[in-house]
């Protein structure tokens, strides 16, 4: 029945193993992008990862124009480079949507989270926690006698870095905002 | 009257008005709480008329039969709850296979929203992952410019459909009115023309092609009645084997030269092998979906492709391609055979010679045969029949969803785009009474059969009602086999033959039903009475239902079993046993 002789796949893949013969390594790409600010459209965002089994590790969304009613979303996911491919395909499609950047893909970017600490101790502990958080530029916004809270702009490694000098010494509880991110550089994103 | 008070009306008015202005001729749908101010200025007028339905998903299917018949939106009113969910299934059917349609629900009050209100659902939500955009409208002044954008979004850029949830004070109150030219449009604006690079080096492509197909989908219908032409305009210049999908029947004509015959699961032998063989692949409007691909890394194995898409999401998603051109087809195909003509119009012409011989050799293999019955129908033979009697008629063809749907698109032909209406992407059961419904509608003069299984029929059934009630004189042509055939064939092949509850043990006599509906029945069960049967059908003026008793074990083939390649289809029973493997028979 095989008349060009055309040897199949060696491996016994199906239809649902999609893309075999591209990269399978998970990359981690950050995304900006910039969506009428309408009711539901985070929901769409959220929806489109849920809905087609895609990663978010972290969404940040507000605000950024008001007069333009513009909001940007900042999404970092995880993903093959095909995987990549498609969610920037997806979410350029939605109708709400101005423009996609994948800021991994394009260069230089700065990535900042901000997390607040609260780290509980007494004595040494005390002592310690302040001084590492004064090497590592967080900032004390709330204090008593047993505690801190520290808060700490920073990329998303030094806070993890961050959260575990707190660990041994009395952390109590880590709120985080997610990542916002932006190009380096003159240029910003397109407007509509 | 200032002209700005002209401009205010209730949200009522401006439903019909922003209809009216969008040329709209026909609304399906049904009343209820949320949508009767709508309702009563439909009362008022007779520009639009409304076909009152049976059911919800019969209104969403019956637009979508219209708008794929006419290449025009089809539209939609229902109220809220029941009436947005019920019509959720014929709003996935048009996400997938890209039907423009726009579906107006009713909402309880703006201020009742949240509360748990009488037929209170969350429309928006419950539809957002099943519409291509939807729109809830809190106030008045906002309505048209909606409404105008909801038409410009299901008709621009890839097609699909879209929902407007108005709620009930929103319909009441007054607002002011902006006609189709003044609402915000420009926001929402796909590419339609091809990149130039990308057109040059297909065309290089082209030039160079020893194996070449032309891969076609719905896009190509789509992109409107341009897009046929150039398309047979370029299969007819370059000589290349064209095949297409379950969608994209009629973009090439069935007569054609250049035809070989629906790809896929159930596609020709020539069709997959030439796809399996080929050195270059156009693939123009079609999304290599699961359905035609089979095994996605056996997949073509040693052809460059190339994917002309509107939408660029369909680029890369299941198949790597070399060249993407995103655009509308019409657009890229009219430059890409100018180009192509600039340099001179090439071809490898003894390459595709050989290639059309190689072809020829598969054609030989004859895979739509099957074994002639002198006791009972084959329901390939009646669907031959059916074409034989029909054909060069003004005919549309619908189906439901399973075997007849395979054998309807293997042996009927169709000439002309728009001329064949199925669920393809869903595989929606219940889609082919209401479809061709609403593709009468459109046509009230021509002929319209609906290619059914008796299962399928049995769960729309109810729009015959509709049916009767406007004269649309819709012939269901229902292939009973009394089973489940497409679910008893998987079972047969991969389940060792137990048939869990794919059989029907209380069938209605489909003759009475008709004539309970007020239409004509036609019962067949003898090969010889069967041409005297369709040409019954088709001389009465007037609904019918034709119970076609077919051969009850029949499968469909050929048939690329799941997990396989292109180049492993099974032509017959002989080749069935064994034939899927325990990894093939995870899959759908």
């Amino acid at each position: 029945m095989n008349a060009l002789s055309l040897k199949p796949g060696s491996n016994r893949k199906s239809a649902y193993n999609l893309r075999p013969t591209l990269s399978q390594e998970e990359e981690r790409h950050t995304l900006s992008v910039l969506v009428d600010n309408e009711p539901g459209v985070l929901a769409r965002v959220i929806g489109l990862f849920s809905g087609r089994g895609y990663n978010i590790e972290s969404l940040t969304v507000a605000e950024t124009d008001h007069s333009a009613h513009l909001s940007r979303i900042t999404i970092v996911t995880t993903g093959t480079p095909q995987v990549i491919d498609q969610i920037r395909a997806q979410l350029m499609r939605m109708v709400t949507t101005h423009d996609v950047h994948d800021l991994t893909e394009e260069g230089l970017h700065v990535e900042r989270e901000l997390a607040l600490v609260k780290v509980a101790s007494t004595g040494d502990h005390r002592v310690e926690a302040l001084r590492m958080a004064e090497l590592m530029g967080a900032r004390v916004v709330d204090v008593t006698l047993e505690s801190f809270i520290f808060e700490l702009a920073e990329d998303t490694d030094q806070i993890d870095a961050f959260v575990e000098l707190m660990r041994p010494i009395g952390l109590v509880e880590v709120t985080r905002t997610g990542v916002a991110a932006m190009s380096r550089g003159a240029k910003g994103l397109s407007r509509p | 009257m200032t002209d700005e008070a002209a401009r205010q009306m209730t949200g009522a008015e401006i439903v019909v008005k922003a209809l009216k202005d969008q040329g709209v001729e026909v609304v399906f749908g049904y009343p209820g709480g949320a949508v009767l101010p709508i309702y009563d200025e439909i009362f008022r007028q007779n520009q639009i008329t409304h076909v009152l339905v049976r059911h919800e998903q019969g209104a969403a299917h019956m637009a979508e039969g219209y708008a794929r018949s006419t290449g025009r939106p089809g539209v939609v009113l229902v109220t809220s709850g029941p009436g947005a969910t019920n019509a959720v299934t014929g709003m996935a059917d048009a996400l997938m296979d890209s039907i423009p349609i726009v579906v107006l629900t009713g909402q309880v009050p703006t201020f009742m929203i949240g509360n748990d209100a009488f037929q209170e659902a969350d429309t928006v939500g419950i539809t957002r992952p099943c519409t291509k955009h939807n729109w809830l409208v809190k106030e008045t002044d906002r309505l048209a410019d909606t409404l105008h954008r909801a038409f410009h979004v299901a008709t621009h850029g890839r097609p699909g459909p879209v929902l407007v949830d108005i709620p009930k004070d929103v319909q009441f109150a007054s607002g002011a009115y902006v006609g189709p030219q003044e609402a915000n449009t420009r926001t929402y604006a796909p590419q339609t023309r091809g990149d130039a690079a990308a057109i040059e080096a297909a065309v290089e492509l082209i030039e160079a092609a020893e194996r070449p197909i032309l891969y076609t989908g719905g896009g190509v219908i789509n992109s409107g009645p341009a897009a046929s032409r150039l398309l047979r305009e370029l299969a007819g210049a370059t000589g290349f084997p064209l095949t297409s999908t379950l969608m994209g029947l009629g973009a090439y004509p069935a007569s054609g030269r250049s035809w070989l015959g629906m790809l896929g699961m159930h596609g020709t032998y020539e069709a997959n092998m030439a796809m399996h063989g080929a050195d270059l692949m156009v693939c123009i409007g079609a999304r290599f979906d699961d359905r035609i691909t089979g095994r996605i890394d056996a997949f073509s194995p040693g052809s460059a492709k190339v994917h002309i898409d509107i939408d660029p999401s369909s680029i890369n998603k299941n198949v790597a391609v070399d060249v993407p051109i995103i655009g509308d087809v019409a657009e890229v195909l009219s430059e890409l055979l100018a180009r192509w003509k600039e340099r001179g119009g090439k071809t490898r012409a003894d390459a595709v010679g050989a290639w059309w011989k190689q072809i020829d050799t598969w054609r030989a293999v004859d895979c739509l045969r099957y074994e002639r019955s002198e006791t009972s129908i084959k329901p390939q033979h009646a669907l031959q029949r059916l074409e034989a009697l029909t054909r060069g008629m003004d005919r549309y063809v619908t189906t439901e969803v399973g075997q007849h749907q395979m054998w309807a698109a293997q042996f009927l032909g169709f000439e002309e785009p728009n001329r064949w209406m199925t669920s393809g992407g869903l595989g929606t059961m219940g889609y082919g009474v209401p479809a061709s419904i609403g593709v009468q509608m459109a046509h009230p003069e021509s002929l319209v059969i609906n290619v059914a299984g008796e299962a399928s029929f049995m769960m729309t059934m109810q729009e015959m009602a509709t049916a009767v009630q406007y004269k649309l004189p819709v012939k269901q042509f229902i292939l009973n086999n009394e089973r489940l055939g497409m679910v008893r064939q998987w079972q047969e092949l991969l389940h060792g033959g137990r048939y869990s509850h794919s059989y029907s043990e209380a069938l209605p006599d489909f003759v009475k039903l008709a004539e309970a509906f007020g239409a004509k029945g036609i019962k067949v069960e003898d090969p010889a009475d069967l041409d005297e049967t369709i040409q019954e059908m088709l001389d009465h003026d007037g609904p019918v239902i034709v119970d076609c008793l077919v051969e009850r074990h029949e499968n469909c083939f050929p048939m690329i079993p799941s997990g396989k390649a292109h180049n492993e289809m099974l032509l017959g029973e002989a080749s069935t046993a064994q034939a899927i493997e325990a990894d093939g028979a995870v899959l759908v």
